[in-house]
């Protein structure tokens, strides 16, 4: 087991080397099997103390934080801003120093501001996890992504993966990219052009305004929500037309590669973006993304805050 | 009170002079410039400065600073923002109305030269609204305005959205030859927006505000200045494309006049990378494609003037997350090392054109009876350094508020003295 990530805080993909990515998968991938345990239990955070602070609301990505820490005996608070002083209009810098005067050891954080888990870095001495800011970075979904493609198949050096969906609002979107690229992977993406951020394919991408030249022989789809809450309006016309123009459906998917992977980071819109059949048909690695969500988080929190190098039992 | 400043390199743009020079200062006049000599003028003067190895030059104008008061003396005060002026070398400001209450009527106007002429260290010329409250939804007394003292109109903040009362306001100005300053964007393209539209922010996934939203107001009000034949000004221009349309309407003979701030010749959007909040203000940061056009105008002479847009804030608001953070930068203690550092050594403009696009230009354009050297004309001098490097230090501005992007910067180029109707208002140490 190596001793960790040199690093303070998981701030974003951009940010980690392809030997740090390769170190978060294989810790995740041999935590794994704890979930399997009838006692799931390992000490290796115990007496570490661990706020969760959200922003904005989250099913996955709390529980999997909240899970993965518990598992390894740490002291796990959650902070959910809507009943916080936050709702007083406490500044983040001050809910910041507040918490650091209770000396957490991390402080993960989701954010509808980019760029607001660096000022929290900043801040504490704490390990700063990034759980999403604005429509930025959301880094560990990113790694669950890879690790689930990587479990399927092997390796990820030159698969194509395309990202379907409201790129310009997506912070998965972006991190993807940054990470799939980072271990050698065919990006493109696709989506309306309202909703396709310009100067894209500055990134390494190919770009894409119809689904189709997009997801063929594809050997991985991620297929994106439409984000409702982050729409300014004018950006589509109705939900109807998304799903008939971009949904993901058995019939657009014959073009894929015959082994195609499915993912989402979810919540899935049921008939939007992908139809029920696809969603929880055979290529489709959804549930696998939340199992491998949980042992990423536990790799995250064992690489900032686990201290020595050992064994995880 | 007699001031000789004697052995300068006296650069006078609006005169044509740029030669060693004794200039002699009498009642708050420039009484006579004339040959350096060591024999003495009588009777002898009350203070000689000694500007051998210096630059003499008109004292600086502003035509866009946001001096807070009335409203929000926290932030900056009338006393404290013309103390940052002097120390910039800016020896004329032109003040801003989005003050609260807005500078709408002949009171605020009277409230604010009274303070000016009580505790301000230079002259302030106030700017009006064009609008009542700067809603953008009725005439603002204007003519009232103009006799209280203002000497051009703006509703900035905030673009007149509404092309039929930014036609009656210009056609209104045009009846007192006064310009009307334009903030110019499209509030619904903007939107949430906090930078610009560009690869950095589709990296960054911060919303992004289009060049066109610029672009698409000047446009608009290029034909109302044409309609009207009134003297139109765009604020703090920012893109190619604004520029373009700029040059063009004033190659056709239409009366169009336009501003730069130092931070839109010094920074790229690239600088928005450390999500610093003194990265962030209104227009925003653009990309460097836009940085060059800006540099081509002012070296063509589509730019009039360079001006700061010294807009002040607190720390608590800017010590937030970037998308809440407020608009803006402080910039008149850095304006005139930026412009040596960035355009004259960058080889953009020459010495004489940058102190041109800081004194006799912007005093043209506005009208306003400062500027120059001229005998007669106020002593509004201001002796600088251009060779001088100096590192910038927040800490030490006499501006209230500490946000700049350009903390620590090495700039060449500082201000020596500043010198307000024969008064020498402000002067470096050593």
């Amino acid at each position: 087991m190596g001793t960790g990530l040199k690093r303070k805080d998981l701030l974003g993909i951009q940010d980690l080397s392809v030997e740090e990515v390769g170190l978060i998968l294989d810790t995740a991938a041999s935590m794994r099997e704890i979930a399997s345990r009838d006692i799931k239990k390992v000490p290796t955070l115990r007496g570490k103390t661990i706020i969760n602070l959200f922003y904005e609301p989250s099913t996955r990505t709390r529980t999997s934080f909240e899970i993965a820490g518990k598992w390894m005996s740490a002291d796990v608070i959650n902070i959910s801003t809507t009943t916080s002083s936050v709702v007083k209009g406490e500044s983040l810098k001050d809910t910041g120093l507040t918490l650091q005067a209770m000396h957490p050891d991390v402080v993960v954080i989701r954010h509808p501001a980019a760029g607001a888990p660096q000022i929290l870095a900043g801040l504490l001495r704490a390990s700063v996890i990034n759980a999403g800011d604005g429509a930025h970075e959301h880094p560990t979904q990113a790694l669950l992504d890879l690790l689930t493609i990587r479990e399927r198949r092997g390796s990820l050096s030159g698969l194509k993966a395309a990202i379907v969906g409201d790129i310009l609002h997506s912070r998965v979107a972006r991190s993807d990219i940054f990470a799939m690229q980072k271990m050698g992977m065919q990006v493109r993406v696709s989506g309306p052009a309202t909703m396709l951020p310009r100067y894209l394919e500055r990134l390494g991408v190919e770009v894409f305004s119809r689904i189709e030249p997009a997801i063929a022989d594809a050997d991985v789809i991620m297929m994106l929500r439409v984000q409702l809450e982050r729409q300014a309006g004018g950006l589509f016309p109705t939900l109807r037309e998304y799903s008939k123009l971009f949904g993901l459906n058995l019939d657009r998917l014959k073009a894929a590669k015959q082994d195609v992977l499915i993912l989402h980071p979810g919540p899935i819109n049921r008939g939007v973006e992908i139809s029920p059949e696809v969603a929880d048909g055979p290529y489709s690695l959804i549930l696998n993304q939340v199992e491998n969500g949980v042992a990423i988080r536990m790799a995250l929190l064992y690489l900032l805050a686990g201290g020595q190098a050992g064994s995880n039992n | 009170m007699r001031i000789l400043i004697e052995g300068g390199r006296v650069i006078d743009p609006a005169n044509n002079v740029d030669d060693i020079l004794d200039v002699l200062i009498e009642d708050g006049r420039i009484a006579s410039l004339g040959p350096h000599r060591a024999g003495r003028e009588a009777p002898p003067p009350d203070r000689v400065l000694d500007a051998r190895g210096k630059v003499v030059c008109p004292g600086f104008v502003d035509l866009h600073v946001h001096l807070r008061e009335p409203g929000r003396e926290d932030k900056e005060t009338i006393a404290s923002g013309t103390r940052a002026a002097a120390r910039g070398g800016f020896t004329s400001v032109c003040a801003m109305p989005n003050t609260n209450p807005v500078n709408d009527n002949q009171s605020v106007t009277e409230f604010i030269l009274d303070r000016a002429r009580r505790e301000g260290a230079v002259n302030v010329f106030p700017v009006g609204a064009i609008t009542k409250g700067q809603k953008g939804e009725e005439l603002a007394e204007i003519g009232e305005l103009i006799r209280a003292g203002c000497v051009a109109i703006s509703d900035d903040g905030k673009p007149v959205m509404n092309a039929e009362i930014m036609r009656r306001a210009l056609e209104y100005a045009g009846m007192f030859g006064i310009p009307v300053i334009q903030h110019a964007e499209d509030l619904h393209m903007t939107g949430k927006g906090s930078m610009h539209e560009g690869f950095v922010s589709t990296e960054l996934g911060i919303r992004g505000i289009p060049a066109a939203s610029e672009a698409i107001i000047v446009a608009r009000d290029i034909l109302l200045a044409e309609l009207t034949g009134s003297h139109y000004h765009v604020a703090h221009i920012t893109t190619a494309e604004a520029l373009r349309l700029v040059r063009e309407a004033k190659a056709g003979g239409l009366k169009i006049t336009c501003e730069v701030c130092p931070h839109h010749f010094a920074l790229t959007d690239d600088a928005v990378r450390s999500f610093s909040t003194n990265t962030k203000m209104s227009p925003p940061l653009r990309s460097s494609r836009h940085v060059e056009a800006v540099k081509a105008a002012l070296r063509d002479g589509t730019i009039d003037a360079i001006a700061t847009d010294h807009a002040p804030h607190t720390v608590q608001e800017k010590e937030v997350e970037f998308d809440y953070a407020a608009n803006g930068v402080v910039g008149l203690e850095t304006a005139f090392g930026l412009a040596m550092t960035v355009l004259v050594e960058g080889e953009v403009l020459t010495l004489n054109q940058a102190i041109a696009r800081l004194t006799c230009d912007p005093a043209r354009i506005f009208n306003l009876p400062r500027g120059t050297l001229s005998v007669g004309a106020d002593a509004d001098v201001t002796i600088l350094d251009p060779t001088r490097e100096w590192v910038v230090d927040v800490k030490k501005f006499a501006s209230k508020s500490r946000n700049s992007p350009f903390h620590g910067w090495k700039l060449r180029g500082e201000v020596l003295a500043t010198i307000v109707a024969g008064k020498v208002v402000w002067e470096l140490e050593g």
